[in-house]
């Protein structure tokens, strides 16, 4: 294969978008699964899918003293799935992953395979009193009404009703969290690193638990991993006086580096040599704030024999609902990054 | 411009019982006004211009309201403390040590039940006036006594400090307008209003027996550039303010772009409003009859309804410009009536 | 019966808040415009659109209304790229968080209303319902171009497209009141081809939802001699269960109270009877919650009718209706017009109160 520098053109924004508007929720990732295989089969030497539905793809590189370097992004994306059949087309439901519920009422859903449309409503504002009002409605008291006459069956998964947008600078859609970084490592995946022994997993199950890294961990036994997903940015105005100290990071500042999180310390080596890249390409970057949160780095680091990890994410606004936003230069240089980094891999990092 | 404005505020006329304030605009308008009428709710109405509506003239109602809000006696105790009631929008917050005067003329000040030390606010009916009187019988005042804040006019340059500046700063606007309006093709109502702070009721029954093609009103609006103010994006000082919406109606939005372009074309300042309680004699009008257009021009003012508001200087003279340039040239709203 | 989907989805995709409903009073002209004589707006807008009737001069009228105003927001405040809200009509704020929006700033902006960061909000801010003055809208644009192209005024509708549900229901904003606007539409299509005495003014009124003004002003204007005001109502569905709530699909409904004529009640009752069109009672002991209110003591009062149409999720952009009702409600109108008698409103007695 030719050593392409991967960009962000038409054609990627296309796959995006494709991406976007599959529906893959934990524990039923086969859509996006088959847009990956598709898209990958013909720039890797082997792939593969496992037990949980992770697709497992290497590309061997070239020269002796190869570290085994290996990617994940996760396909899946939150949700929910019917659990009983309340009839005439209502149906109980609980959600898949983290949505505030406040985020989930009055929306407009798809269900199963054929994404049959239905809506999430609300008891009718005129019948509420002012205290009820002032409450979030539980899960319980919401239903998904897909119509008098349906006949989908409990057990199917659904979410938002997909609706990508790119608009001026920005990608409004859902599932941003984690389809960008499904398109990303789709993209770096078709330039080549002879330098490393890429081990690509695009995994299954990280919004329910960090699942599906843990167990194509295991099989990899990687050197070392990079994890690429979507951060939350809460860089939002303050409503009272202060400043705003817990923003996690910011849009328009570029990929965010992590340093910590809840689920792991990011090696301090990994740390130092992305951000060096960065400064040396002269490539934006930011760090995310440490604290909270999670990725697959938790379970990738701590697999089997463990290995040293790092995240690198694009950052995005209100995750986990309808319509999340992130600066399309974000994404871009976010791939840029990892580019020149993976590039640079080689035992010395160690020293 | 100041000294008509004193003289507006320092009138005691609170809603229902404005003859005080209704003779003191008679006078300042008489000399300008083709006719002059007062209705049933004891509204002031001046006409100027043509009264048939010329070719291109349109018949125009400027509604400013010339009541202020005020307290009313209920009770007047064995010991000659009166218990009151308000009239119209009257807040807990801006009552106590305040000082009032009575219709009549009886001056008196605001004590709360149990004293001036603590925290607490307590409501309306837990307050009384104290007009110094020893006892019941040595007590001026008798249920069903009106009476208004009292405090004293204060120019402080830029910004000018009155009771009543709502809505006798709209007052203000609407004389010195008509004073300005030499000749104009419309058939102009300059209507001071009764009883807006009770519900916008002179402007009902006002703009009923008018039945003008289009209103606006000339009345004060909140402000937000005071610490802690966060919702309201109007401030002192950047002209005044043309209404799109508040607590009560919807400006019609021909009325807004109307307003919006000639202060365009004139070079007047402006910010547009969006104002989130409150309302104005526009909202009255607006549903009289077969429907009237309606907008407002709003002079943004602090601290309304206390005994102290604020109104920049320079935002006053903006609107009578504003409401002249208005009212002076032919009208071209498409002004769709039904048959 | 023709198909009144396409028309629905049209208007259920155009803005039309309260006093700004010009977008959607537009597409309902051009709809009304083959089905009547003569076509007009009110002062402030409305829509009037006459069909005349065959009697001898001078002939009685009827006033069919229904409110072409949707419930909205507006921009209050425009600072660091975000935008602020206040609501138009009666927004239930819970709903609000991920809403597709469009912001008619200079140019139509497509946006979302988001749930703010917790910790940007004041402490005490932060659990239950968000409050519409901490919601935000973000346009996914840079703040110096929002500030160029917002302002303090711009309207904000909802961007929630039409769907259509199983068993011939549809969802979307603005459901109410633009379904009861295709009823109209459905009796006006009917009475092309069904005769009628009396004239008949189809009013599309401004403004329900906030003042109840354009009904209002319309029936002062017109001082027609009886009226009938289609709005939606309730209809089963989670957390709504109760004596106030019908089920979707399965019929509409004749209203019931102080604001109604229980004369006007009978006869609609009698005649759905007729025809077997399933009504149910719908009961508002004083104030019916619709233009009624205000059309009802119009000049010297008129006698006032209301039919409900079932919805779903009512003031929330996934709104649902059946199809069936909308023609249900539009065919009953058509046969209560073409029924009346040049003489029913001397007859209009209050000696049976006891409609039912």
């Amino acid at each position: 294969m030719a050593n392409r520098t991967p960009t962000i053109g038409a054609a990627q924004f296309k796959l995006l978008e494709k991406l976007c508007r599959a529906v893959g929720v934990s524990g039923g990732e086969s859509e996006v699964r088959k847009i990956v295989l598709d898209e990958i089969k013909s720039f890797v030497d082997e792939v593969n899918v496992d037990a949980l539905g992770n697709v497992l793809a290497t590309k061997k590189g070239r020269g002796a003293k190869r570290l085994r370097l290996m990617l994940d992004a996760h396909m899946d994306e939150v949700g929910f799935m019917l659990v009983a059949d309340d009839g005439e087309g209502l149906y109980r439901f609980k959600t898949i992953g983290g949505i505030d519920p406040r985020n989930m009422v009055g929306k407009q859903v798809v269900v199963g395979k054929e994404r049959t449309p239905g809506v999430i409503g609300a008891k009718p504002i005129h019948h509420t009193t002012p205290d009820e009002r002032k409450k979030p409605l539980v899960e319980d008291t919401l239903r998904i009404d897909l119509g008098p006459e349906s006949k989908i069956k409990v057990g199917e998964r659904g979410t938002f009703a997909p609706n990508f947008q790119r608009v001026g600078p920005s990608l409004m859609s859902k599932s941003l969290d984690n389809r960008l970084g499904v398109a990303t490592l789709i993209e770096l995946l078709k330039a080549s690193y002879p330098n490393v022994d890429l081990c690509a997993a695009f995994t299954v199950q990280e919004e329910i638990g960090l699942r599906g890294a843990k167990v194509a961990a295991q099989y990899f036994k990687p050197d070392l991993a990079i994890v690429v997903d979507a951060t939350p940015a809460k860089d939002l105005p303050m409503q009272f006086d202060g400043e705003n100290i817990f923003y996690n990071t910011k849009l328009g500042l570029g990929p965010a580096i992590y340093v910590s999180n809840f689920s792991t310390i990011d090696d301090p080596r990994l740390v130092r040599f992305i951000t060096d890249a960065a400064q040396k390409a002269k490539i934006p970057y930011q760090v995310r704030q440490p604290g909270g949160g999670g990725t697959n780095a938790g379970s990738i680091q701590r697999a089997g024999m463990g290995a040293p990890v790092i995240s690198i994410s694009v950052p995005h606004r209100y995750t986990h609902s309808a319509v999340s936003v992130a600066r399309i230069d974000d994404w871009k240089n976010t791939l840029a990054l990892l580019h020149i980094a993976i590039h640079q891999i080689t035992p010395a990092l160690w020293k | 411009m100041k000294h008509l404005i004193q003289k507006l505020t320092d009138t005691f006329s609170p809603s229902g019982y404005e003859d005080a304030i209704r003779d003191v605009i008679r006078t300042e308008i008489k000399k300008f006004a083709d006719e002059i009428r007062v209705d049933a709710l004891g509204n002031l109405i001046a006409r100027k211009g043509p009264s048939t509506g010329a070719q291109g003239g349109t018949r125009v109602m400027v509604a400013a309201h010339m009541d202020e809000i005020g307290l009313m006696a209920t009770h007047v105790d064995e010991k000659g403390f009166v218990r009151f009631t308000s009239i119209g929008g009257v807040y807990p917050r801006n009552l106590p040590g305040g000082r009032v005067r009575f219709v009549n003329g009886t001056q008196g000040v605001i004590g709360l039940d149990g004293g001036t030390f603590g925290n607490d606010l307590p409501p309306l009916d837990k307050m009384f006036i104290d007009v110094g009187a020893s006892n019941k019988n040595d007590c001026p005042i008798k249920t069903g006594d009106v009476a208004a804040f009292e405090r004293p006019f204060l120019d402080l340059g830029n910004r000018v400090v009155a009771k009543s500046m709502d809505d006798r700063i709209g007052c203000a606007v609407a004389i010195e307008a008509l004073r300005a309006l030499r000749s104009t093709p419309n058939e102009v109502y300059f209507v001071f209003t009764t009883q807006e702070e009770v519900g916008t009721r002179g402007a009902q029954t006002s703009a009923y027996g008018i039945d003008p093609d289009l209103g606006f009103s000339i009345d004060v609006t909140g402000w937000g550039d005071t610490p802690g103010q966060r919702d309201f994006d109007v401030a002192l000082g950047k002209g005044p303010a043309i209404k799109i919406r508040d607590g009560g109606m919807l400006s019609d939005p021909r009325v807004v772009d109307w307003m919006i372009s000639t202060a365009e074309k004139k070079k007047i300042p402006y910010q547009r409003e969006v104002l989130l309680g409150g309302t104005t004699d526009a909202r009255a009008m607006q549903l009289v009859r077969s429907g009237i257009p309606v907008g407002c021009v709003s002079v943004p003012c602090r601290y309304v309804h206390s005994p102290s508001e604020m109104i920049d200087y320079g935002d006053v003279q903006y609107a009578v410009k504003l409401v002249s340039a208005l009212l002076h040239a032919p009208i071209k709203l498409p002004l769709v009536g039904g048959k | 019966m023709t198909d009144i989907l396409p028309f629905l989805k049209s208007l259920i995709s155009a803005p039309g808040l309260s006093a700004y409903e010009g977008p959607v009073a537009r597409l309902i002209e051009a709809k009304w415009k083959p089905l009547v004589d003569e076509i007009s707006t009110s002062r402030i807008g409305s829509l009037h659109g006459l069909k005349k009737g065959r009697g001898k001069s001078p002939r009685p009228s009827i006033i069919i209304a229904t409110h072409m105003d949707a419930i909205g927001l507006m921009v209050t405040k425009v600072e660091d790229g975000f935008i602020h809200l206040d609501e138009i009509g009666g927004i239930d704020v819970r709903i609000l968080p991920g809403t597709p929006v469009i912001v008619h700033g200079k140019q139509d902006l497509p946006g979302v209303i988001v749930m703010p960061s917790l910790k940007t909000l004041p402490e005490g801010m932060r659990d239950g319902a968000i409050g519409l003055r901490h919601l935000l809208v973000d346009t996914g644009l840079l703040p110096s171009k929002v500030a160029s192209l917002v302002r303090v005024g711009d309207l904000v509708s909802f961007n929630t497209p039409p769907i259509e549900l199983t068993g011939d229901v549809i969802s979307g904003h603005s459901l109410d009141n633009r379904a009861s606007v295709a009823a109209l539409t459905i009796c006006l299509e009917e009475l092309q081809t069904k005769s009628h005495l009396w004239d008949v003014w189809a009013v599309a009124t401004t403004q329900e939802e906030e003042t109840l003004g354009g009904a209002a002003t319309s029936a002062f204007h017109l001082n027609p001699d009886l009226a009938i005001v289609v709005d939606v109502t309730f209809a089963k569905g989670p957390g709504a269960d109760s004596w106030e709530t019908f089920p979707l699909g399965k019929g509409i409904t004749l209203g019931w109270g102080a604001n109604l004529h229980p004369y006007l009640y009978k006869k609609f009752k009698e005649l759905a009877d007729k025809l077997e069109i399933p009504v149910a009672i719908d009961i508002t002991p004083t104030h019916s919650g619709t233009d009624a209110y205000s059309i009802q003591v119009a000049r010297e009062g008129i006698p006032t009718m209301l039919v409900g149409i079932p919805l779903r999720y009512m003031h929330t952009p996934v709104e649902v209706v059946a199809i069936k009702d909308m023609q249900r409600a539009g065919r009953l109108l058509a046969e209560f017009i073409s029924g009346l008698e040049m003489d029913f409103v001397p007859k209009i007695s209050w000696d049976d109160e006891d409609g039912k």
